[in-house]
């Protein structure tokens, strides 16, 4: 990124906030008016006989659950690194491959297993974004471009760990993990989500390390000065995406029952890319706020559902979506945002000279 | 004597570029034969992949003023579909005629797609993935909503022209039976070959080209120099955009059919093969025709492993990925150690206090 872009909009402010959450206020009113039953919220029975909750609400929260997690990783690496790692999708293959082959090695998928799989599909996929940290730390490689050796091999890396195309996961236990647990209404992904959000949050409060990146982020070399290391701070938020990259590819599995190395996370990248941006954090890296990428990631799952619902055709909804986005994208522009808060400057002005007037 | 002055950065990558794929023609020559050892292997490579080296030609434009522009494949696509479904509109009403107008529409939503893009990236500063990625999800959406079918271009006058082949008998082969087969290059290989030249061209001697380095080397630098640097990027991607639909007929012509799925990921490849050229997303280095050496590695590579008895797409994913990881580290390495050793110079040449 250039470094007039690094220099504009650097604020971590509540300001930030304010592109995800109108545009989040104009999808909700357009729905109000269009429709107002799709806010509806009502009980169903699903396959299994438990009672869950249902309702394009529902569904919009529960099914941006992967995107949700992995934008959160998404950021801490665009804070550090100032680039993007396109290859989220392809590593999420891999990490659905590893707690697949976990799990089907023992007889029965039992808790203990689940658990064990969980762990050593985080620790694999952790060892996989280190490759991709590494490059961009250490060899100082764009991370865009370090990360398109994983994005063009990982999927084939997915289907040589397991060596089948399809493996099945049939368990109670998966489902309960993908859909809901009996008894609970809720959706379990949401619950993956919270717990991710809470687990950052906590990390964020009671370490240095969002300080720490936002300066690497921004100065990498004054940081340096000051006794921060670059390289462990990239690396660290290489380590976070993989947590979130893993933790959404097992939702990903669970939820299907199974992996399928070709389609598990496809195209989540650009998807995550985009939430990252719209949630008003800077692709050039520095300040950053988690929430907005969060926020950025429902904005687009609500957008997606709102055009099924319009009755556009599955294939066809990716137009759509780019128009909205390059509405979003301009309303949030540097240059628009100063020719709105001089002609705001200018009003106000106008209007004070209009009131002393008056008073003379 | 003379001192000859030391390589610059482009020409060093492109030169190491350029050595990689004789050294591994060479090597595919000696160990696995058959055609490689015929001229007829060059000029498939090059019919097969001539919008590859069109779109890398683009990426590169794109990626020296500093930008990048992952849109390439969905113009492709986008330009493939209305194209066919174009000629076969005019099939029915007008007979021969409609070459002329498939050019005119392929170019005119490149044309459209750049300046779009342009002006949403220099004059109201958007970031360029986020805008070119906007315009990949645009442009694979319209493909779609014009068609969801395969649409198979039954235009007779079109059909003629893709099947028309400029004949090399010199650089041909005897076949078994003793017949002089000559060597077989498509038009859409020249129209690349032609677009490398004018574009090496353009970079080298025109203003315009030269102000590209220029923004992407330093912007601020190339502002306090006079440069129009807003104008500037906005001709780089409308450049990149029109070559994006020339593309996508050099496409319909290698294969006269539109589908939905047309050069789908094509963008990555193009920015691996410009990469492997020597070009840096960083900007200000780079040069095009180490792109087309870029783009000539990755289809050797794959027709190597095609040929090879590891004939499976998760090997060739595999095969290409470690390439790029090899070529991308051999960059940085390099470029590190010339730094290096451009620092230690710069301070034995300072002079000593005391």
């Amino acid at each position: 990124m250039s470094k007039k872009q690094k220099n504009g909009s650097r604020t971590g402010s509540p300001g930030q906030l304010m592109i995800p959450l109108v545009a989040l206020g104009i999808l909700i009113l357009f729905n109000l008016f269009r429709d107002p039953s799709f806010f509806a919220i009502g009980i169903a029975v699903n396959n299994s006989g438990n009672s869950v909750l249902s309702g394009n609400l529902i569904s919009i929260i529960d099914s941006a659950s992967a995107l949700a997690i992995i934008s959160m990783g998404m950021t801490l690496v665009t804070a550090a690194c100032g680039g993007q790692d396109i290859s989220v999708g392809a590593v999420g293959a891999i990490a659905g491959s590893f707690f697949v082959k976990v799990l089907n090695r023992g007889s029965s998928i039992t808790i203990g297993s689940v658990i064990l799989g969980i762990i050593v599909c985080c620790l694999g996929t952790i060892l996989f974004m280190l490759f991709n940290g590494t490059l961009v730390s250490v060899f100082r490689i764009q991370p865009m471009i370090a990360t398109l050796i994983l994005f063009s091999c990982g999927r084939s890396i997915a289907y040589w760990i397991n060596g089948s195309a399809t493996p099945q996961l049939i368990s109670p236990i998966i489902s309960a993990m993908g859909m809901t647990i009996p008894g609970i209404p809720i959706p379990t992904p949401i619950f993956a989500v919270i717990l991710m959000g809470v687990l950052l949050y906590l990390v964020f409060k009671f370490t240095n390390l969002r300080l720490y990146t936002q300066s690497v982020g921004i100065n990498e070399g004054a940081a340096r000065l000051n006794g921060v290391n670059p390289v462990m701070i990239k690396l660290l938020s290489f380590v976070l995406l993989g947590v979130c990259v893993s933790v959404a590819a097992v939702i990903g599995v669970c939820r299907l029952g199974q992996l399928n190395h070709k389609t598990l996370l496809i195209d989540i990248e650009m998807d995550a890319i985009l939430a990252v941006a719209i949630g008003g954090n800077n692709l050039g890296g520095g300040k950053f706020r988690i929430i907005g990428s969060v926020l950025g990631a429902y904005i687009i799952q609500m957008l997606t559902t709102t055009l099924y619902a319009m009755n556009v055709a599955p294939v066809n909804v990716k137009a759509y979506k780019a128009i909205v986005i390059i509405i979003i994208v301009v309303a949030g522009s540097p240059v628009i945002k100063a020719k709105i808060s001089s002609l705001i400057t200018r009003l106000k002005s106008r209007n004070e000279s209009v009131a002393e007037k008056e008073v003379a | 004597m003379k001192r000859r002055e030391p390589l610059t950065n482009t020409q060093l990558l492109m030169t190491i570029a350029i050595g990689i794929f004789f050294a591994m023609y060479l090597a595919a020559m000696v160990s696995l034969k058959g055609g490689f050892l015929r001229f007829q292997q060059i000029f498939d490579l090059l019919n097969d992949n001539a919008y590859l080296i069109i779109i890398a030609c683009a990426l590169t434009i794109v990626m020296i003023g500093g930008g990048i522009n992952i849109s390439v494949g969905g113009v492709i696509g986008l330009t493939v579909m209305a194209c066919a479904l174009a000629l076969n509109d005019l099939q029915n009403q007008s007979g021969a005629l409609g070459t002329m107008e498939a050019i005119g529409l392929a170019l005119g939503i490149g044309l459209a797609f750049g300046v779009g893009q342009g002006f949403l990236i220099s004059y109201l500063e958007i970031q360029p993935f986020i805008v070119t990625l906007a315009g990949m999800f645009l442009s694979r959406g319209l493909t779609t909503i014009l068609s969801v079918n395969p649409v198979k271009v039954a235009h007779e006058g079109f059909l003629v022209v893709t099947k028309t082949k400029i004949l090399l008998p010199h650089l041909g082969y005897i076949a078994q039976n003793g017949n002089q087969i000559p060597g077989k290059l498509e038009v859409g290989a020249v129209i690349a070959l032609v677009v490398v030249a004018v574009l090496y061209l353009m970079l080298r001697f025109i203003r315009l080209g030269r102000n590209i380095y220029a923004i992407g080397g330093n912007q601020q630098s190339a502002l306090m120099l006079g440069i129009n640097v807003k104008r500037t990027r906005f001709l780089s991607y409308v450049i990149s955009g029109l070559l994006s639909g020339l593309a996508g007929f050099v496409f319909l012509m290698h294969k006269p059919a539109g589908n939905a799925s047309v050069a789908m990921r094509s963008e990555m490849d193009a920015i691996a093969a410009s990469i492997i050229g020597g070009t840096l997303l960083t900007g200000g280095v780079g040069n095009v025709i180490g792109t087309f050496f870029g783009t000539m590695i990755l289809a050797t590579i794959q027709k190597i492993i095609a040929l090879s008895p590891l004939n499976e797409s998760w090997w060739q994913d595999m095969a290409s990925g470690a390439m790029l990881g090899f070529f991308i580290l051999l960059q940085s390495v390099v470029l590190s150690s010339r730094e290096n050793r451009r620092a230690r110079r710069k301070d034995m040449l300072k002079p000593q206090k005391e």
